[in-house]
């Protein structure tokens, strides 16, 4: 009833290739975001923003940058949190080695070494394929850390190895408050997902998912594979770059190597399995259900008084918890959350009539 | 029927904690637990809060600190530096209006991710025995307090200990030392003061390093036996250090020249490696046991009554736990002596970072708390905010830790501008002007 496309038409092709076809979903998008940069700033507090809203933007953009690879160009990887690790160290170098670099063009140059480092362990996937490919990029996982502790030219050679991250400011704004991250967060991402949506929706994200679903067939019709391949390996680096960068340096506020480590990998691994596979809207779902999920049985338990389970106790009954629920959802609907959501989108046009 | 029962446990969680939150105490100063009791490191964090833990329950049994009770919560980390953030930014606003008065990690990676929380939440931040060395620095650290030993006063407290066994700090010319060090940023923080000491005494340091997680260490032992070093330094973490031990005694290397540093002097460091490590050598800012008065104290008070927080009641005067009772003394007394101050009321986290910069103990304090021996005399100030800079050596027997020396002191005044030069490059890179120390009461 609310979600009609009738009386909706398109008079101009142009209209008809739109991202939101239907007005609704358009006005729907236009209030989340004004409620994400506006209401949210005005709403929320510092653990919101802190510890909450900024991880969860932070793996959700990791998460687009796996679903790329992964999810449309049908690249398995487990490097995904190397390529955060070099993004992250690599913008922190390009803001302590070329003084006065504003902080979105060292992040975006964070972003492009990734995306070079990703080029290189992507190399072998026009060789191998499926689980191989995965182990092969394992490789990365391991010598980007190994790299960054050993040199410490990576580190400024800050004795321990941790590195601060420098004054946020962008054109003059101090953005060091938790709003002020949240917002820069935001932003970086809002525009990134804008760009990774119509990438999909280009030729190459055309020429991506045809190489995923058989890439014998897509070389026939004259797809370039190596191309098509090592360039999904260079977009997704950036992206994952991007969110290292975003990750060391507006949310946790340092960085180590051991912060980016294999777990890492499955985490995001595991936002796109549960969000879903060749989804945009999935990576949101995703990273919603494995950032705030634990936060928020955590939570509950705090409320229960203290002293009656067991300390320990109640942290490993959390991981049960969160494990029979990943099971759960994954029974219920194999192709992830971004899926449960388009069923309940199709129901909602055809509401209230069954059929 | 399952999702009634659901139902119905979940409205009694929310009344019960309705229940608590109308049963709130106004006289109570808060400390969040940032704890770990899950994970690779459970071992050390739950004795470490445990010991805490009963300290805080200790305290309040005997009428709290000048009738302000004490209170806490817990938030498990794992040891995870993100889940670290999210306890601290949770916690740090206090409890049923009770006011934080630091936040006490256990983690060097939390600990640096909540450096400059701390600082704009003026919540002071306590890394005992490990941190940021530089933050030793107060007048540019104003809210970080690596107590009783930071990472460097403890190498340059190792060598002054091998230094005396030579019979004196001259004698160490010539002599070889190997550092075995964990292949981690932790591991590595001590090689340049290391260097530095090797420089000043004439001593030949080598340094090796063992790659993560440390259990093969073959090609290390055979390069310290072609070495012939008179004594290996052992800066371990978790599984490496009874590898160690064992690789030893296979390449014949006598375990009582081996000295473990402070991650590596536990009973679970030492008893894993069997008879491999009987005479092993660990430094220790707090002997273990159970003769103090403090912890025969919390024995009678606390832990006899059932209200003890260790799972296993066998681990009660262990390494570990003993820190987390040494750690609750300073808390503690931070909070007496700026109660002193502010009055006898709970207490802002500002305040209470008044109280640490103010610690004093004594022999004649720590005798009062039962305590002489257990924690090192300390003083902080505005500019040292480690205080102390004294380990004990103690040597395990095969079954438990036995002391084998008084109090060896750090060069502190060798190490003091290593520090400050690295805590100014900080205040440049921040934008942070030190305090005037002088000028600070």
């Amino acid at each position: 009833m609310f979600y009609q496309e009738a009386g909706q038409f398109s008079t101009r092709y142009a209209q008809d290739r739109r991202v939101f076809r239907l007005r609704q979903d358009r006005y729907g998008l236009v209030a989340l975001l004004l409620l994400a940069f506006v209401g949210v700033p005005y709403l929320g507090n510092d653990y919101w923003f802190s510890a909450i809203l900024i991880p969860f933007l932070v793996l959700s953009l990791a998460g687009l940058g796996l679903n790329l690879l992964t999810g449309y160009a049908g690249q398995l990887s487990l490097g995904s949190a190397a390529f955060m690790a070099v993004g992250a160290f690599a913008t922190y170098n390009v803001e302590l080695r070329v003084p006065g670099s504003p902080l979105l063009l060292s992040m975006a140059l964070g972003g492009g070494v990734a995306a070079l480092v990703a080029v290189l362990f992507g190399l072998p996937s026009l060789r191998i394929k499926g689980f191989y490919l995965l182990v092969s990029t394992l490789a990365a996982q391991f010598f980007v850390t190994w790299a960054l502790t050993r040199l410490s030219w990576f580190s400024n050679n800050s004795a321990s190895g941790v590195i601060s991250a420098p004054r946020l400011e962008i054109l003059g704004v101090d953005l060091n408050s938790p709003v002020g991250r949240y917002l820069l967060t935001l932003g970086v991402v809002v525009a990134l997902f804008w760009l990774g949506k119509n990438l999909v929706r280009s030729e190459l994200g055309r020429n991506w998912m045809a190489v995923r679903d058989m890439d014998t067939a897509a070389a026939v019709m004259g797809i370039a594979l190596l191309k098509t391949k090592l360039l999904a390996f260079a977009i997704s680096g950036f992206f994952l770059g991007v969110a290292g960068a975003l990750w060391a340096f507006t949310y946790l506020g340092t960085v180590e190597p051991h912060g980016f480590d294999l777990n890492r990998s499955f985490q995001i691994l595991f936002i796109i399995i549960i969000g879903g596979l060749g989804s945009i809207l999935g990576n949101f779902l995703g990273a919603a259900f494995i950032v705030l999920f634990p936060v928020l049985l955590s939570n509950l338990v705090a409320l229960l008084p203290a002293g009656l389970i067991d300390a320990g106790q109640i942290e490993n009954l959390q991981k049960m918890a969160f494990g029979a629920l990943i099971i759960v959802f994954l029974v219920k609907e194999p192709e992830g959350l971004a899926r449960l959501w388009q069923k309940f989108r199709e129901r909602a046009r055809l509401w209230p009539l069954r059929y | 029927m399952l999702k009634r029962s659901l139902l119905s446990s979940l409205a009694l969680a929310v009344s019960l904690s309705v229940a608590t939150l109308t049963a709130q105490a106004d006289n109570e100063q808060y400390f969040p637990l940032q704890s770990y009791r899950v994970g690779p490191y459970a071992a050390g964090g739950t004795g470490f809060f445990g010991g805490f833990i009963d300290y805080l329950k200790y305290v309040n049994a005997n009428g709290g600190v000048n009738g302000v009770k004490l209170t806490w919560s817990e938030c498990e980390t794992e040891y995870v530096v993100e889940k670290g953030v999210e306890c601290y930014e949770r916690l740090k606003k206090g409890l049923n209006g009770a006011p934080a008065a630091a936040t006490n990690p256990l983690s060097v990676g939390i600990a640096y991710a909540t450096l400059e929380r701390s600082t704009a939440d003026k919540l002071p931040l306590i890394t005992i025995n490990h941190g940021r060395t530089d933050s030793t620095d107060g007048s540019v650290f104003p809210y970080v307090f690596p107590l009783q030993l930071n990472p460097y006063s403890e190498v340059s407290a190792i060598i002054n200990y091998i230094g005396q066994q030579a019979g004196g700090l001259d004698q160490l010319k010539g002599k070889k030392i190997v550092t075995l060090y964990h292949g981690s940023p932790y591991g590595k923080e001590t090689n340049e003061v290391l260097q530095t000491l090797a420089d000043k005494y004439g001593f030949k340091l080598t340094l090796l390093e063992v790659p993560h997680p440390g259990n093969e260490q073959q090609s290390q032992w055979l390069n310290i036996r072609r070495e012939k070093p008179d004594w290996v330094i052992l800066r371990g973490w978790g599984v490496m250090n009874p590898v160690a031990l064992k690789t030893a005694q296979k390449v014949g290397f006598p375990a009582d020249h081996i000295i473990g540093n402070i991650w590596s002097n536990s009973e679970d460091d030492a008893a894993p490696a069997g008879a491999a490590a009987k005479g092993f050598i660990a430094i220790t800012t707090h002997p273990t046991g159970t003769d103090f008065p403090v912890l025969q104290g919390i024995q009678q008070q606390v832990v006899a009554r059932g209200n003890g927080d260790l799972a296993d009641p066998k681990r009660f005067g262990t390494v570990y736990y003993n820190l987390g009772v040494v750690n609750g003394i300073l808390n503690v007394e931070a909070v007496r002596i700026a109660q002193e101050k502010f009055g006898k009321q709970p207490l802002t986290g500002e305040q209470v970072r008044w109280g640490f910069e103010h610690l004093k103990l004594d022999d004649a304090r720590l005798k009062e708390l039962g305590a002489l021996g257990l924690v090192q005399p300390l003083q902080l100030s505005c500019s040292d905010h480690e205080g102390g800079g004294a380990v004990r050596f103690q040597q395990w027997d095969g079954s438990q830790w036995k002391l084998i020396s008084d109090w060896v002191q750090a060069d502190r005044a060798l190490l003091r501008p290593i520090i400050e030069a690295s805590s100014h490059q900080y205040a440049k890179e921040k934008g942070i002007t030190p305090r005037d120390c002088s000028q600070d009461s």
